[in-house]
This record gives structure tokens, C-alpha cells and sequence, in this order.
């Protein structure tokens, strides 16, 4: 042991690292492959690699938490870690809510001739009206059916009053914020020790997750083949589905996330103080959630 | 092996100790940097005298490119978190980084990143040939498709910045020795402390951009492209949103190690510890609000222009603040010339030269003059080459002896420092020339009246580049054969925990943590 | 103004002597290549003024701060025995230091908000010209007249790749300037039809970029008849250095006239239009063309650059059906450097060029393509 006497383990060498590594860089190869000659094997290759790598990693990291080799200091380098992960998480969704704001409030009024831009709409894109959601594109305004860019026929917008109940936005939203409730009672229990309770919350937690996937895929569907919104239907399509997308993704990841931390729970790991692994996996699920709410105003309701 | 290196190959593929992570990514950066700047090199040549010579326009963009990313990306970043790595546990006693497994992963993803980057310019379709800054459309619709390729690298990079900062974030917060406060720590340890966090803020956007473009090009998105409603100039924002605060990435922890060096060699405090770190934050909180800067001539609103021409202008203040206390801490101390000061001191004059001009720059108005011109790149070339790099230079020097235990020849330092000196300035000021008298930059070409100061220019890129042999040289022969130093504090005027340790310290610093008073 | 600051960048220069001595030699265009020009328009005399105003500003803190500096490395060393004190705070130093610039860097934004407000006022112009950017030249067209036309390098390739002597006016020499009446506040409207452009011409401090699907709005007025040279300021492609700018300013009435013969050269063109002509004038017209609008991608022996720029020496489209290379030509192909120059240029030009590819090199095909074969599958579209 590199540390008998340190206040601090430090890991022996370690394999895992440079796997790691060598997947990123294959996967990374293999997407530019894949986009650019449509050849996915690589890209495969290195997922696998990744998952497997990513697998070993957790087993390590667990087995020492087991054995108590780490510090209560490494567990706050852990504790820091994971919050500044989320944070850099915080950034990637500012910037595509940034694209958001800045299409919707400056660049499509400036194509409508709002502005300074008078002579834009005048010359280059006549008879286009600047609306959001964004349905009949500038392309659309100057080569009519001939244009690339086709606007759908129907937004994901607030539908009225009336069909609120058949809105599907509105669902989601009610299911995830209830998975943030009982994510929140599972860590309640957990900390008192009451360990079916847990469980059962963390369940319905993971549950509520897998659901609302489920009505995002419904949705798309929809989308797709009954509004003719599609990532190639002009900046509205682009803006929706690439928020909602990546809002999607990381649903997907927090409730592996979470599944992970259940089977734990069901080998009988954490402690009512000590169960780091799930606090990191609730706080992702925190966040998550608190985008769709961010996603649900600016890009459903406003 | 517990208290040693593993023997062969091993101990650098698996290893999980901060010196031997430094050591890497600082061999890593300095290959980057050879080859960066072959790149110059061949940028020079072709500009040498008007006409094309050596290679195609084509071509000539990619040398651009390629040259502008490998730079920044992979000489300038990795090499000060190579200095992080090997100093900031040392610096604040701790036993190891925070994080030891994923601080070898954030090394070891990048060699195929820049790998698969540098690759692109062998296939039949080149390699990125749209600029550093990569504006779409024309690193969109109209990219070459290894921009694809191009893509993931950044992504890549961007994972391992971010690994890399939440590292030095948690040791820094998490692994100081008993008694080493926020206000006690080493100025180098505070302003890769706020790098970090610049780091972990713009990262993710510019992996926002790069996924944006992949959209855009592959899966018929809209974001850069009026036709179905979006904007190109949406891009520049998101771009500049990251690349402004990058500039400062690779200039304060810069600002670290000269604040470190000037004490040491001037036998003085540094003069204004914490208004250092005051300035070093406010830098960093206005690099966030300045970025339009670079989009002078977009055709912004008058109202937007004028926003971002006094938020730049600003800047001057804080760096002022930072000038001023190395002049003060130099003024009545006892200073020697060893060639680390030497570098420093080039760095603070040529500094505040490259930051005169960035206010220059920053006066809209005139802007509108300089934008795109040999004067930018006269501006950015005195801030990151005699920034940037002359601060990594000092820093080699500076802590070589207690990395490796042997002393450097100082004559050869000397004069690797003079023919350095010498030969950027003859490279870049007349660059200041060429601008102002009206030659775009990315120019593979260019009018007559340019020819005398281009090939001044052409000759100085020879000299400075080749002064850089020299530094390699010395660095080698400092390693293998430089005279043994014994004792722990190398410098008489240095102080900080690292001087407390033997030259070279143990593999293992501090396994237990030292009392600071 | 301009001589002192030529003075001061001298003294700078004395620092690497021995270089210069080699290039005043060299020739003695070098004087001019220092700073910024002092410019033809108003505008563009107030950024200079404002340019040297910051520029002497930061000269005189440089002398005061490095001043302080060299005083320390001079009379502090430790080799004069000097014994270092220990003083490392002062709060009044700082404020001050803190202050100080903070006060000069209001001094320089008073006059720079004034000359930035100049520079954007398009208001009440007395002439509008639209300026479209392509891969790789301009097109102006003024919509008061509908007189339009391309502006392209004439540089021979030859010249560039010093098989040549090269020209006065190398790389700034162009086909068709940009003509302008002096004396009128002329409005730019300014776009781009593929990649980003930047329109530039130091003598106006005029630098708007060209974004594709939105128009940006500049303007200058010139006081003196002339000439005076631009570049494109924004990277947009291997022939980002080859898409000079000439405008031509001129007394108003000599800019009626010119623009009235344009007037009527757009009508002859038409006529010629319905012309038969022989191979041999459509081979020497489209040589012509070709040098100019086509040879730097596809190479003056017509080998192309694959894959970038495919070759036509031999090439299908070339050697295939007329309508095919008409297609090619007329719409362009999207996401390349081909554009659509059914737009760009006129029936007549493409009937040259195109029936000059199918006989130029190896393809001799003795194919003719006339204006009218031009024009009728254009409206066949
Ligand atoms: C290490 C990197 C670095 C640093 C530190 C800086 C520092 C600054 N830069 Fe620079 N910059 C770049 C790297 C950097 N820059 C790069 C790479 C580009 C080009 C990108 C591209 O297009 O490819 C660029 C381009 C660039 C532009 C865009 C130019 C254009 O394209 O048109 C502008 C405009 O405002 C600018 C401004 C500034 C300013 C105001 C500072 C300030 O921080 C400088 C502050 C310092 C001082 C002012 C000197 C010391 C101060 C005093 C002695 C106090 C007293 C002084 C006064 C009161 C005047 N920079
Ligand atoms: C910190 C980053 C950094 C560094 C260190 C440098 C270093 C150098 N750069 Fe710079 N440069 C940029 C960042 C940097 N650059 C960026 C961001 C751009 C903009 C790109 C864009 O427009 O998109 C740019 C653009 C740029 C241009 C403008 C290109 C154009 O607009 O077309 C030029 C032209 O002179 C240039 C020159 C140089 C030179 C001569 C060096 C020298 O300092 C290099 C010296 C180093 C070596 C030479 C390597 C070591 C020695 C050898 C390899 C041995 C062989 C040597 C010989 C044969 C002599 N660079
Ligand atoms: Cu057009 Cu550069
Ligand atoms: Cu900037």
C-alpha cells in the first residue's frame, strides 16, 4: 500500500485509465467515421469499450469504498468532483439555451426586417414574417415549396386550455417533478436506515424516469409523423428537438444512473452515512430536472 | 514499487502520480509546440516573398488552421497543466492530486485526439481549413468532410480540460496541508485555481458549438443558416463565448508563474499578495462579458458595439494592477539575472506591449482598421508567444533544478533567452507594420508593398524558431548531464513548500502533510 | 501627426538595425508600409486621429511604466550590493494605480463613442449600391439602375505562380471597379451568397463583413476623385487573398456617363445575345472568361485540384451532353465553391467559356454553344 501512513489513499497504478482512453479516442474515430463515410463499426467498438471500461471502474471504486480505504477526504474530493461535473453540465445546456434565446429574440425578428435590418427582409427574404414558434421559414417565404428548409404545420407550443389534458409537455413535467419528490424521500429514508423504503422509492423513482422517456419517444413520434416537425424543419425544429434531445439523453443516463445505485442497494451496499454513490446519482437527477423546467417555459410554454 | 516508479512503459501508461502525469504532458505540449510550429514555419516560408511558392492556397489555410489549434490546444493548455500537475501538490502539501486515476485519463486522451486531428491533413480532402476560429458556413456547409474528424477531436480536448480542471479544483479546495489557507496560498496555485474554473465554464460551450456544427452538417439543422432561420454570426457569439475567456486560460496561470519568479530573484515579497488575487479574479469574471470584441465588423446593433467597447477596455485595469505590482515588487529589491528573470521580465515588457495594442484593439472605432489585419496577429503573438510561451520557458527553468536535481547550463540559458528575445521581436513587431498599412490576415498571398516586412518577419520566425532547438537542448542536457544540486532550496531567494522537499523530491510528496504556519 | 508617429516607429525599428539596413535597400516603398493611412473620407481621417490618440496614450504610460522599471533593474541589482527592503503592501498604491487608468480609460471612450456613432449613421444616403460576396469575387449592382456586374482578379495566375513578372498592382487589380460619384454619401448593402466575406478599403475605414442571408449596412463619402484598393478581410476560402476591391471615385457627371454606357452595354449584350457566332470568336472570348472566373480552381490547363476542384480536361460533364454542363453552370452545385453563375454571368460569357472548355486542351469536341442555346435553357427551367 503506496500509503500506510498518508491520510490520503492514492490508488497503485492502474489500468483503467488508459482502456479508457483508448475507447474514447476509438469512439471518437469511429463517430467522425460514421458521419462521414456511414460506417458505425468503430463507433461500436469504442461504446463497448467505454461501457466495459466504465464497469471495471465503478467495481474498483466500490470495492475499495468496501474495504473503507478511502479518507473522509477523498470522499470530498469525490463530493467536489461530481458538483463541478454537474456545473460544467449547467454550461453545455446554457449554451444551447443561449442559441435559443438569441434565434428566437434577435435573429429571426432581424430576417422579419425588425431592427437595423430593414433592408435584410427587403432584398434577400421578402414576405417573410418573423413569428416564433417559427413554422413558415425564410426559405419557405422566397421558394415556396421548392424551399429546403420546410416549416412544420404545427408547433408543441401551450395548445389552449381546452386539450391541456392531452398536452404531453404538461405530463412530463408532472412526472418528472414527482421523481424528484420521491428521489428525495428514498435519500430521507436511506439516511434513517429504513432500507425497504428505500428501495421502494428509488423504484418508483427509476420507474417515473423510464415513463417519461417513454412519452418523449410518443412525443417525437408525433412529431415526426403527424407535424412535420423534424430537425430539418428550419430553427424551430433544430432549437426543440436538439434541447429536448440532449434534455432526453441525460434522463436516459440518471435513470441508469439510478438503476445502478438499486442494484447496490440490493447487494446490500451503502450506509446510512455513507452512500456517496447515491447522493452523486440524486443530485444528477436534481438537475435533470430542473432543466426540464428551464425547457418547459422557454421551449413549450413562451 | 509502492514508494518507486514502475520500471519500463508501464509506469507511463498506468501511472496514477502527479509528477510523472506532469512529466507527460509536458514532453506532450513541448512536441505540440515543435509541431505548431513547423506549421509557422511553413507560414513563414511561403510569405517569405509575394507569389506562391511552396504550397497551394488550399493548403496554406490548413498551415493556418492546424497551426492556430495545435498551439493553443495542445502546446500552450497542456503545458501549464503539466506545471499544475508537478507543482500544485507540491505547492500546497498535498500527497497526490485529488483525483490520480482521472488525472492519467485526461492526459491519455489527448494523443489521439491531436492524432486523429493531424491525420486529417493526409487524407485527399485535407485537413480543417477554415481558421482557429472555424466560422460557419465555411467550416459547415463548405468544410472539407474530415471536419467531422475535426469535430470529435475538439470534443475530446474539450473532456480532457474539464477532467483536468475538476482535478485541480478539488485538490486545491480539498487537499491543502493544515494552516494552508486560501490567502496563504502560492499566486501560481490561485490563478490555476480560477483557470480551472474558466475552464470547466467555457468547455462545454464549445463542445456546444462543435455538436451545433455537426448538426448543421450531417442531420440538416438550421442553427448557422438564414435560409431556415438561424445566423451565422449566432456561431461567432457561441465561439467567442468560449474563445475570449480561452485567451485568459492561457495567460493567468502566466500571470502564476512570473508572480512566483520576481520575488524569488528581486529578494522581495511579491508586493500586493491579495490585490494580485483581487485582479486575477476580475480579469477572469470580465472575460466572460466581453466577447464580442472580436465582432467588431459583424454589423452588430451600435448599442451592442459600444457595450462590449468599454467591458473590454476594462480589462486594462486589473492587468494594470498586475504590472504595477511586479514593477513594485522588482523596485528596491536586490534582483539578480538568472535566466528565469530574464524571461520574466521580457514577459512582463512584451506583455503589457501585446496588451497595449489589445487596447488598441478594443476601441471599436479603430477596430474597424485593425480587424483581420497582421496587426491582430502582432497583438496575439506579443501576448501568447512572449506571454505564454516566454512564461513557460521561465518556469522550465525556474523549477528544472528541483524537478530534476541538476542544474541548467546558465550560460546556454542565456543565450537561449537573448536569441529567443531577439528573434520574436524582429518575427512580430513588424507585424504591427503590415497591419496597419492594410494586409488581411490568412493572406497565402499579398500585394507588393508588403514584400520588405514579410520577409523581415520570415527571417525573425527562423531565427526565434530555431533558438527553440536550443531550448530543447538545454532541457536534454540539463536532464542527462546538468551538475547535481543538493540542496532542497535552489534559489536563495525562493520560497514555498516545493523548496522545503530534496532536488528532485521523493515519487511520493508529502504522504504526510506538513504544518504551515 | 503622421511624421511624428513615422519618427517614434523608427526609433522602434532602430531596435533591429541590421535587418533594416538589408530591407531599406530592398526598395523604398517601405517608408509608406508603418501605419495606419490617414484616409479620403472624414470618417475615416477622425479613426485615424482617434487611432494615434490611443496609440501616443499607451506610448506615454509605456515610457512612465518601463521607465520605473528599467530604474529598478538598473540601480536595484544585487550586483551593485543593493540590499532588498521588505515592504510588500500599500493600499493608497494600489487605489491609485487602480484609479488612474480607470480616469484615462474614460478619456479614451468620450471621443471613441462619437466616431463609432459616425460610423454607423446610414442615414438619408444619397446613392445605395448592393454588394453581394462570392467564392471568389464581388458582384455590385446599383437597384436605382439595375446596372450590375462581377468584379474579379484580373492577376494572372501566371503572375502568381512567378511564371511571370508581377504587376504594379498585383493582387489589387480587378476587371470592373466599384464606381462611385465624390461628394454623395454612397450606402453599402452588403451580403454574401455562400461563406462569410468582409468588404474593406482602409482609404473609407470602411470594414463591413458579408454574411450570407443577412444584408449589413455601411457608408462612405469621398471628397477626392481616385482610385483607391480593398481586400476581403474574412477568411473565406483558398481564394480568400484573391477578391481585391477597386473603387474608382468620380466627378458626378463622369459617373452618369459611365453609368449610362453601362446602361447600354447591358441592352448590346442582350442583343448579342440573339448573335450566332463563330468557334474561334467564342474560343478567344471564352479564354477570356475562363482565365478569369474559372482558372483558379480548375487551373489554367484545365487539371483541377480533385477532389476539391474537379478537372475538365477530360472531364464527363465537359465532354457529355450540353445540357448537362449547361445545368452545372447555370445552377451551380450547392455546398461547393461551383456556384450558380447563371446569375454572375451573362449568356454570352457562358457560351464562351462553356464552348472553350469543350474544345480547349484535349477536349476537342468542335462543339459551338451559342448565346441563344444559353438563354433558351434558362427559360426552359
Ligand atoms: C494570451 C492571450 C491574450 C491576452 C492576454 C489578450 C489580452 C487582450 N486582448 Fe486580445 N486576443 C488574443 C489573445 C489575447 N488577448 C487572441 C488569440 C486574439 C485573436 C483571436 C483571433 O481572431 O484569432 C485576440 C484578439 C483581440 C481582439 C480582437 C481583434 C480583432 O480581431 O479585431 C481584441 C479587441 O478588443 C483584443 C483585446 C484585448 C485586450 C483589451 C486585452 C487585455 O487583456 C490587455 C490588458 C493589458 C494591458 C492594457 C497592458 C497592461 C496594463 C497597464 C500597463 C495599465 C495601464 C494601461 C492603460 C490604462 C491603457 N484581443
Ligand atoms: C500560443 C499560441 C501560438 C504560438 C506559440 C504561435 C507561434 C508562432 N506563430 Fe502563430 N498563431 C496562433 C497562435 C500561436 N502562434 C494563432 C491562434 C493564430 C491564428 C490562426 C488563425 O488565423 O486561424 C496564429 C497565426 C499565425 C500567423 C498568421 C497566419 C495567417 O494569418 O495566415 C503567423 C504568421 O506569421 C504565425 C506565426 C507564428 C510563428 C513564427 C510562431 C513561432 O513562435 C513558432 C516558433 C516555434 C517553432 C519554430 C517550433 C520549434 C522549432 C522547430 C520546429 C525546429 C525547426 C525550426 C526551424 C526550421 C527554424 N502565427
Ligand atoms: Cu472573400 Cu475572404
Ligand atoms: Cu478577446
Amino acid at each position: 500500500m503506496s500509503s500506510e501512513h498518508s491520510s490520503y489513499y492514492v490508488p497503485e497504478q492502474s489500468r483503467l485509465p488508459i482502456l479508457m482512453a483508448a475507447s474514447l479516442g476509438m469512439f471518437a474515430f469511429g463517430a467522425g467515421h460514421w458521419v462521414r463515410v456511414g460506417m458505425p463499426a468503430f463507433f461500436l467498438l469504442g461504446i463497448v469499450g467505454i461501457i466495459a471500461t466504465m464497469f471495471l471502474w465503478f467495481n474498483t471504486v466500490i470495492r475499495e469504498n468496501m474495504q473503507g480505504l478511502p479518507s473522509a477526504q477523498l470522499k470530498r474530493s469525490y463530493v467536489w468532483g461530481m458538483s463541478w461535473f454537474i456545473f460544467s453540465e449547467v454550461m453545455f445546456f446554457a449554451c444551447f439555451f443561449g442559441a435559443l434565446f438569441y434565434i428566437r429574440n434577435l435573429a429571426v425578428p432581424w430576417l422579419g426586417g425588425e431592427g437595423h435590418a430593414a433592408t435584410t427582409e427587403e432584398f434577400l427574404w421578402p414576405g417573410f414574417e418573423a413569428t416564433w414558434p417559427l413554422l413558415h421559414t425564410p426559405d419557405q417565404a422566397v421558394n415556396g415549396e421548392a424551399a429546403q428548409f420546410l416549416g412544420a404545420h404545427e408547433s408543441m407550443s401551450f395548445p389552449g386550455w381546452s386539450n391541456l389534458l392531452h398536452w404531453l409537455p404538461l405530463w412530463n413535467t408532472v412526472i418528472l417533478l414527482s421523481s424528484s419528490v420521491t428521489v428525495h424521500f428514498a435519500h430521507h429514508a436511506l439516511k434513517h436506515g429504513e432500507r425497504a423504503k428505500f428501495n421502494f422509492f428509488l423504484a418508483v423513482t427509476v420507474a417515473l424516469g423510464a415513463t417519461f422517456m417513454g412519452l418523449q419517444v410518443l412525443e417525437y413520434y408525433e412529431a415526426y409523423t403527424h407535424m412535420g416537425l423534424t430537425l430539418k424543419s428550419g430553427v424551430y425544429g433544430t432549437t426543440f428537438f436538439m434541447l429536448t434531445g440532449f434534455h432526453g439523453a441525460h434522463v436516459t443516463m440518471g435513470t441508469i444512473f439510478l438503476l445502478i445505485q438499486l442494484v447496490r442497494s440490493f447487494k446490500g451496499h451503502f450506509t446510512n452515512d455513507d452512500h456517496f454513490g447515491f447522493e452523486a446519482a440524486s443530485w444528477y437527477w436534481h438537475f435533470v430536472d430542473v432543466v426540464w423546467v428551464m425547457l418547459f417555459f422557454f421551449v413549450y410554454i413562451l | 514499487m509502492a514508494h518507486g516508479p514502475a520500471k519500463g512503459i508501464s509506469r507511463w501508461l498506468f501511472t496514477t502520480n502527479h509528477k510523472d502525469i506532469g512529466t507527460l504532458y509536458l514532453w506532450f505540449s513541448f512536441a505540440m509546440f515543435i509541431l505548431g510550429g513547423f506549421f509557422a514555419m511553413v507560414i513563414r516560408a511561403e510569405l517569405f516573398e509575394p507569389g506562391m511558392q511552396l504550397v497551394r492556397p488550399e493548403f496554406f489555410n490548413q498551415m493556418t488552421t492546424m497551426h492556430g489549434l495545435v498551439m493553443v490546444f495542445g502546446a500552450i493548455m497542456p503545458a501549464f497543466v503539466g506545471l499544475a500537475n508537478w507543482l500544485i501538490p507540491m505547492m500546497i502539501g498535498a500527497p497526490d492530486m485529488a483525483l490520480p486515476r482521472m488525472n492519467n485519463l485526461s492526459f491519455w486522451i489527448l494523443p489521439p485526439a491531436f492524432l486523429m486531428l493531424a491525420a486529417t491533413l493526409f487524407t485527399d480532402a485535407g485537413g480543417p481549413n477554415f481558421g482557429w476560429t472555424f466560422y460557419a458556413p465555411l467550416s459547415t456547409t463548405y468544410a472539407p468532410d474530415t471536419v467531422n474528424y475535426f469535430i470529435f477531436a475538439i470534443h475530446i480536448m474539450g473532456a480532457s480540460s474539464i477532467m483536468g480542471s475538476i482535478n485541480i479544483v478539488a485538490t486545491v479546495l480539498n487537499m491543502r496541508a493544515p494552516g494552508m489557507t486560501l490567502m496563504k496560498m502560492p499566486l501560481f496555485v490561485w490563478t490555476w485555481l480560477i483557470t480551472a474554473f474558466l475552464l470547466i465554464a467555457v468547455m462545454p460551450v464549445l463542445a456546444g458549438a462543435v455538436t451545433m456544427m455537426l448538426m448543421d452538417i450531417n442531420f440538416g439543422t438550421a442553427f448557422f443558416d438564414a435560409a431556415g432561420g438561424g445566423d451565422p454570426v449566432l456561431f461567432q457569439h457561441i465561439f467567442w463565448f468560449f474563445g475570449h475567456p480561452e485567451v485568459y486560460i492561457m495567460i493567468l496561470p502566466a500571470f502564476g508563474v512570473i508572480s512566483e519568479i520576481i520575488p524569488t530573484f528581486s529578494r522581495k515579497p511579491l508586493f500586493g499578495y491579495s490585490s494580485m488575487v483581487y485582479a486575477t479574479a476580475s480579469i477572469a469574471f470580465l472575460s466572460f462579458i466581453v466577447w464580442a470584441h472580436h465582432m467588431f465588423t459583424v454589423g452588430m446593433p451600435v448599442g451592442g458595439e459600444l457595450y462590449f467597447m468599454y467591458a473590454t477596455m476594462l480589462i486594462a485595469v486589473p492587468t494594470g494592477v498586475k504590472v504595477f505590482n511586479w514593477i513594485s515588487t522588482m523596485f528596491k529589491g536586490a534582483i539578480s539575472y538568472e535566466t528565469p528573470m530574464l524571461f520574466a521580465i521580457a514577459f512582463v515588457i512584451l506583455f503589457t506591449l501585446g496588451g497595449f495594442t489589445g487596447l488598441m484593439l478594443s476601441i471599436a472605432p479603430s477596430d474597424i482598421q485593425y480587424h483581420d489585419t497582421y496587426f491582430v496577429v502582432a497583438h496575439f503573438h506579443y501576448v501568447m508567444v512572449a506571454g505564454a510561451v516566454f512564461s513557460m520557458s521561465a518556469a522550465v527553468y525556474y523549477w528544472l533544478p528541483k524537478w530534476t536535481g541538476r542544474m541548467y547550463s546558465e550560460a546556454m540559458g542565456k543565450l537561449h533567452f537573448w536569441v529567443s528575445f531577439i528573434g520574436f521581436n524582429i518575427t512580430f513587431f513588424p507585424q504591427h507594420f503590415l497591419g496597419l498599412a492594410g494586409m488581411p490576415r490568412r493572406y497565402a498571398d499579398y500585394a507588393l508593398q508588403f514584400a520588405d516586412w514579410n520577409m523581415v518577419s520570415s527571417i525573425g520566425a527562423f531565427i526565434y524558431g530555431a533558438s527553440q532547438l536550443l531550448f530543447l537542448y538545454n532541457v536534454i542536457a540539463t536532464i542527462r548531464s546538468g551538475k547535481r544540486v543538493s540542496e532542497p532550496k535552489v534559489w536563495e531567494g525562493a520560497n514555498g513548500l516545493e523548496w522545503t522537499l530534496p532536488s528532485p523530491p521523493p515519487y511520493h510528496t508529502f504522504s504526510t502533510p506538513p504544518e504551515v504556519k | 501627426m503622421l511624421r511624428k508617429a513615422q519618427q517614434l516607429f523608427g526609433l522602434a525599428l532602430a531596435t533591429f538595425a541590421p535587418v533594416l539596413v538589408a530591407q531599406e535597400s530592398a526598395s523604398e516603398g517601405s517608408q509608406q508600409v508603418l501605419n495606419m493611412p490617414v484616409g479620403v473620407t472624414t470618417v475615416a481621417n477622425q479613426v485615424y486621429d482617434l487611432h494615434m490618440l490611443i496609440f501616443w496614450i499607451c506610448v506615454i504610460i509605456g515610457v512612465i511604466v518601463f521607465g520605473a522599471m528599467f530604474w529598478a533593474m538598473y540601480f536595484h541589482r544585487k550586483s551593485v550590493g543593493h540590499q532588498a527592503e521588505h515592504w510588500h503592501e500599500s493600499l493608497k498604491a494600489e487605489i491609485t494605480w487602480t484609479v488612474i487608468p480607470f480616469v484615462i480609460l474614460i478619456g479614451m471612450a468620450i471621443p471613441s463613442t462619437t466616431t463609432l456613432k459616425e460610423l454607423y449613421d446610414t442615414s438619408e444616403a444619397d446613392l445605395d449600391v448592393r454588394v453581394t460576396g462570392y467564392q471568389w469575387r464581388w458582384q455590385y449592382a446599383y437597384p436605382e439602375t439595375g446596372v450590375t456586374f462581377l468584379s474579379e482578379l484580373v492577376t494572372s495566375q501566371d503572375q502568381i505562380y512567378n511564371l511571370d513578372e508581377k504587376g504594379q498592382f498585383y493582387l489589387q487589380e480587378v476587371n470592373n471597379p466599384l464606381v462611385v460619384p465624390v461628394d454623395q454619401k454612397v450606402r453599402l448593402l452588403i451580403t454574401a451568397q455562400d461563406v462569410i466575406h468582409s468588404w474593406w478599403v482602409p482609404d473609407f475605414s470602411v470594414k463591413k463583413d458579408a454574411i450570407p442571408g443577412y444584408i449589413t449596412e455601411t457608408w462612405f463619402q469621398v471628397d477626392e476623385p481616385g482610385i483607391y484598393r480593398g481586400s476581403c478581410t474574412e477568411l473565406c476560402g483558398q481564394g480568400h487573398a484573391f477578391m481585391p476591391i477597386v473603387v474608382h471615385a468620380v466627378e458626378q457627371e463622369e459617373f452618369d456617363s459611365w453609368m449610362a454606357d453601362k446602361q447600354a452595354e447591358a441592352e448590346a449584350l442582350a442583343a448579342l445575345t440573339s448573335q450566332t457566332f463563330t468557334l474561334d470568336d467564342l474560343m478567344a472570348r471564352g479564354a477570356e472568361v475562363y482565365a478569369r472566373t474559372c482558372a483558379a480552381c480548375h487551373q489554367a490547363g484545365g487539371q483541377g485540384i480533385p477532389p476539391a476542384f474537379p478537372a475538365l480536361n477530360g472531364s464527363s460533364v465537359v465532354l457529355g451532353p450540353v445540357d448537362g454542363q449547361l445545368d452545372v453552370l447555370i445552377n451551380g452545385v450547392s455546398g461547393t465553391a461551383m456556384q450558380a453563375f447563371g446569375a454572375l454571368l451573362n449568356e454570352v460569357d457562358l457560351a464562351a467559356v462553356i464552348t472553350y472548355t469543350r474544345n480547349a486542351w484535349t477536349n476537342n469536341t468542335g462543339d459551338v454553344v451559342q448565346p441563344i442555346d444559353v438563354f433558351n435553357y434558362a427559360q426552359g427551367q
